[in-house]
């Protein structure tokens, strides 16, 4: 280690600064020439200190700056290291150890930025050079900041009431925490109380499901809200305001048992409605409930059909029938203000809509149904009972099952759905089983990643379940041969054999893929979240924050996120219990000082960087003519810093004579 | 002679606005006028350099000079003065930023003798004679002409001699001169360097303030003549490139009240240093559209870029000047 301190040179006034580059092993010192990058800056003005060190992140370097703070009476440091991603903290708690404030740090990036990215020595080490010159002159000009902490609010909000939701909320709440389970529909469970059983262990997903269902329910520290929406999120992590809709049901909930009774005494005597459970495979009455474990077991009135609310002129047998007066006509849509700290979006997926790909003749063909459908179909509760029938009643003696439908295609979706693949072997299995019906899968690749999903892949093969690889053309009823008449015709490109084939079969089952839901959009816009482009919400980090989002004390869980089987699913829903988890036990959160302020005296109130704001942080004080920024709401992206057309805004530790001056000092050679 | 203190008018690379300026204190240059002495006021009154070269230094109380500076003339003279004198003040855009002429630092000083002496269609000069501190032979009766030399670049006053305060505007309006004055005489000036104007943008002067949106979505940029434009509604909102959320107020936005937008002529706050570079930031980030073939087309409707956002302070832009190849 060359000892270049102490080289006595005057400061002028200027702020004393320690200077430190880093080896890191051979990753800078093998490109870059540390020792005359350190002795260069040395002959900077301000610099007192001047050093090269093997790893300046390990204990002994940071006891190096810290040192050298008390010692030299060093009042600004730089670091030449790595990226501050990594260690920009490491270094601000070392000048912080010594004394200083942290924020009296300036770190410059020479390895991304130089070492790693270069093979010409020389230039390197001359570039190096420029960008310490830059950090310099910058933190001559830092001020001294000071990281401001918020309380956290305890409580915590779950959107959204199927597997993930249900998870995240049960987590929470066996910690002890408050917790509010937000769920649109009139039951929680989602998609996973429509399936039958679950790949690749076959268990029946009720039997998993709904002892969950119950859990949540009678849980003391879960406040379940179904047939309701969140309509408007304010405030910041800690301290967020959120409003929720509250549909009336047209029931009394703390008074009805699900007896059901009501249902039966409806005035339609005939079910006329199609059943959204399942999916439309049945009908329902205008007053029903939607599977017999349905949460809570609380029967709705569906205002677009029931004739009393849409004429007020019904015998209303239903409330004749209730001996618990719970059917309450007068009920109105509610608006409920709810405070929490932190907030779990698990708001799922909804399948692809199978008309978007004619070809397969969804809705021209009755023989064809969505994978969806089947899972009604196969339920022992489902509207047929379990068996297998197609829409006119008859038992398929062959069925196809169509993989990838918008999956992994140019015309419709580009990703691969993750799930299509073992819940297609997974009805097939089912399908074989309740009907004997030859099933022939039709596969472009088998996707059989997770944990024992090979080993059920290998168990199909021998269940004597049909596998051709290709994409299909084109499911047709016209017939070319006589065994084709009557028979939906699968045309495909078998791609193992090397010809085209024509499957005839009386039932083909479309494995639709996973997309986000119709109004993800406008939840992320509420949620003040992002989305990736094909519309699933963005994680803050596809790697090392999977649940976090950009919105500080927003998580993301399941399927909302990206298309996931149900173990990834509740995995990650465990995983943003535990992240809400961290910062409700924290009690507090600190929030960086990088944050941006309005020069009030100054500011014209021209409204420009209100809309600009991605965090919603600036307001316009109406009295005072005034934008506002909301320090806690702000995450510093300097957007409203850049756009004040008149300079009245200030980003800390941006402001624009720091900026100037690493220009200059990059430039200066 | 009296013991009232003496001022300096001068000009330089100016239209001469400012020195009517002056004028258009109506009855007040009479106020003026009784509290000093005028020594140098080339529009209005017949001194010479030597007058002012006879002087001792520092014995000029204040001298306001307007114009930029782009010749070997006008540095002769402020330099003359900024000796003569204990307080230089910019007076006007030119002087300050570089004002009109200094849209000349987008062309080359060859490209501009070129077209000027040579090219022009107006002109002939057959020989290509181009006026300069050379001596030419005058066509007529033989005897040698020579001119102040054009420079490279078109300078503020400030990139010339020191400046102590600044009187902003294209040209300072009465009002900030009044002051001004008023302030020299009671001796109760801000620190040196000031610009003697608010340090606040003009929509804050500005009565159509509260009609603007906050959200503007800008889908077109209009120019006032291809419109009717209501004398109520924020002009910026009306698709007008109005510059009064970036320009220092002070005028009481008379261009506004005008019903014509605000072009800048007060130039930037003291907190912004590249005034073009921070309206594309302001104006730009409010235009509606999302992908970049519709925000080009949106950009077409944006006239001149350089002559509009830099209008008053070309000198002073990072940009700098073009250079001859």
């Amino acid at each position: 280690m060359a000892d270049n301190t102490g080289n006595g040179q005057k400061t002028n006034g200027l702020p004393r600064i320690g200077f430190y580059i880093c080896h890191c092993g051979s990753n800078i010192a093998g490109i870059i020439d540390v020792v005359a990058v350190a002795k260069f800056a040395e002959t900077l003005p301000g610099v007192v200190v001047s050093r090269e060190y093997k790893y300046m992140c390990s204990d002994p370097g940071q006891e190096l700056i810290a040192q050298d703070i008390k010692e030299h009476k060093l009042e600004r440091i730089v670091v030449a290291s790595c990226s501050p991603n990594l260690h920009e903290e490491t270094f601000r708690k070392a000048a912080q150890k010594g004394g200083l404030n942290p924020f009296y740090f300036q770190m410059v990036n020479i390895r991304e930025h130089a070492s790693w990215v270069h093979e010409n020595k020389a230039a390197a080490t001359l570039k190096a050079k420029d960008l310490c010159r830059a950090a310099i002159y910058r933190v001559r000009l830092h001020k001294a900041l000071e990281k401001r902490r918020v309380p956290v609010n305890p409580d915590v909000l779950v959107v959204g009431g199927g597997i993930a939701g249900i998870h995240a909320a049960l987590t929470l709440a066996n910690a002890g925490k408050k917790v509010t389970l937000v769920e649109r529909e009139a039951t929680i469970g989602g998609h996973m109380a429509m399936f039958d059983k679950t790949f690749p262990t076959l268990d029946c997903a009720a039997c998993i499901l709904t002892p969950k269902m119950s859990a949540v329910k009678s849980h003391p520290n879960i406040t379940l809200w179904t047939y309701s929406e969140v309509e408007k999120v304010d405030g910041y992590v800690g301290s967020y305001e959120v409003t929720v809709k509250r549909k009336p049901r047209y029931i009394k909930e703390d008074l009805c048992v699900g007896c059901m009774e009501c249902i039966e005494a409806c005035v339609f005597k005939e079910a006329k409605v199609p059943d959204a459970f399942n999916q439309g495979l049945s009908k329902r009455r205008p007053i029903y409930i939607d599977f017999p474990q349905a949460t809570p077991k609380v029967v709705v009135i569906d205002p677009a059909t029931c004739i009393n609310v849409k004429t007020g002129k019904c015998k209303k047998t239903c409330v004749e029938a209730c001996d618990r007066d719970a059917i309450d006509f007068t009920q109105k849509e509610e608006k409920v203000q709810l405070k929490v700290g932190t907030i779990v979006l698990a708001t799922g997926f909804k399948p692809f809509d199978p008309k978007k790909s004619p070809h397969y003749g969804y809705g021209k063909y009755p023989g064809v149904f969505t994978a969806l459908e089947i899972e009604r179909l196969v339920n022992a509760s489902g509207p047929t009972s379990g068996e297998v029938l197609t829409r006119d009643g008859r038992h398929p003696k062959a069925v196809g099952i169509i993989h990838c439908v918008g999956s992994r295609d140019e015309k419709t979706n580009k990703w691969c759905s993750r799930v299509c693949c073992m819940y297609s072997l997974k009805l097939a299995h089912l399908i074989k089983e309740h009907s004997g019906a030859e099933v022939y899968n039709f596969y472009i690749d088998m996707r059989a990643p997770g944990k024992a999903y090979e080993e059920f892949y290998e168990k199909l093969l021998s269940e004597g379940v049909h596998f051709i690889r290709g994409r299909v053309a084109e499911v047709t009823d016209w017939a070319m041969t006589k065994e084709e008449e009557g028979k939906l015709v699968l045309r495909v490109e078998d791609t193992l054999a090397g010809f085209v084939r024509r499957v005839p079969v009386d039932m083909v089952v479309l494995a639709t893929g996973l997309v986000p839901q119709s109004d993800a959009g406008d939840v992320r816009r509420v949620f003040n979240i992002g989305c990736g482009k094909e519309g699933f919400f963005q994680e803050r980090h596809p790697k090392l924050a999977p649940v976090n989002t950009f919105t500080d004390g927003v998580f993301i869980a399941g399927a909302c996120q990206a298309p996931k089987d149900i173990p990834d699913t509740v995995a990650q829903a465990g995983a943003a219990a535990a992240e809400a988890l961290a910062l409700v036990d924290a009690g507090f959160v600190e929030l960086e000082p990088n944050t941006s302020y309005v020069l009030e005296e100054e500011c014209c109130g021209c409204k420009n960087c209100i809309p600009l704001c991605p965090y919603t942080a600036i307001s316009f004080d109406e009295t005072k003519k005034k934008a506002d920024i909301n320090e806690v709401l702000c995450k510093g992206c300097g957007v409203c810093a850049a756009a004040c057309p008149s300079g009245s805004i200030v980003q800390n530790l941006f402001e624009d004579a720091e900026i100037y001056s690493e220009i200059e000092g990059v430039l200066a050679r | 002679m009296s013991e009232k203190p003496k001022v300096a008018f001068y000009w330089c690379a100016a239209c001469g606005g400012c020195d009517e300026a002056v004028v258009d204190l109506a009855e007040g240059i009479l106020d003026v006028v009784a509290a000093v002495d005028i020594v140098l006021w080339p529009v209005a009154m017949d001194f010479k350099k030597a007058d002012i070269e006879a002087r001792p230094d520092k014995s000029i109380l204040v001298s306001f000079i307007n114009g930029s500076i782009r010749s070997s003339e006008q540095v002769e003279w402020v330099r003359l003065l900024r000796k003569k004198s204990q307080l230089v003040i910019s007076f006007g855009t030119c002087a300050g930023g570089g004002g009109i002429p200094a849209l000349a630092n987008e062309f080359s000083r060859e490209e501009i003798l070129k077209y000027v002496y040579e090219t022009c269609p107006s002109n002939v000069n057959e020989s290509k004679v181009r006026p300069g501190p050379t001596p030419v032979a005058h066509n007529g009766d033989g005897s040698a002409l020579t001119l102040p030399e054009l420079h490279e670049q078109v300078r503020s006053l400030d990139q010339v001699v020191a400046v102590d305060y600044y009187l902003p505007g294209c040209p300072p309006t009465p009002k900030i001169i009044a002051a001004a004055v008023g302030a020299l005489l009671s001796g109760k000036m801000p620190p040196p360097g000031t610009v003697l104007s608010p340090d606040k943008a003009l929509c804050d002067e500005c009565r159509r303030k509260d009609s603007k949106p906050a959200d503007l979505s800008l889908a077109e940029f209009k120019r006032p003549h291809q419109m009717h434009i209501d004398p109520e509604k924020c002009l910026l909102a009306q698709g007008l490139l109005c510059m009064g959320g970036s320009t220092r107020s002070g005028c009481e936005a008379l261009c506004p009240e005008g019903n014509m937008p605000c072009t800048g002529c007060f130039g930037p706050t003291s907190r912004v240093r590249d005034k073009g570079a921070k309206v594309v930031s302001a104006i730009l980030s409010n235009i509606a559209a999302d992908e970049p073939e519709a925000i080009d087309k949106i950009l077409d409707t944006f006239p001149d870029p350089v002559g509009t956002l830099y209008r008053y302070g070309f000198s002073k832009a990072m940009l700098r000047r073009k250079q001859d190849d």
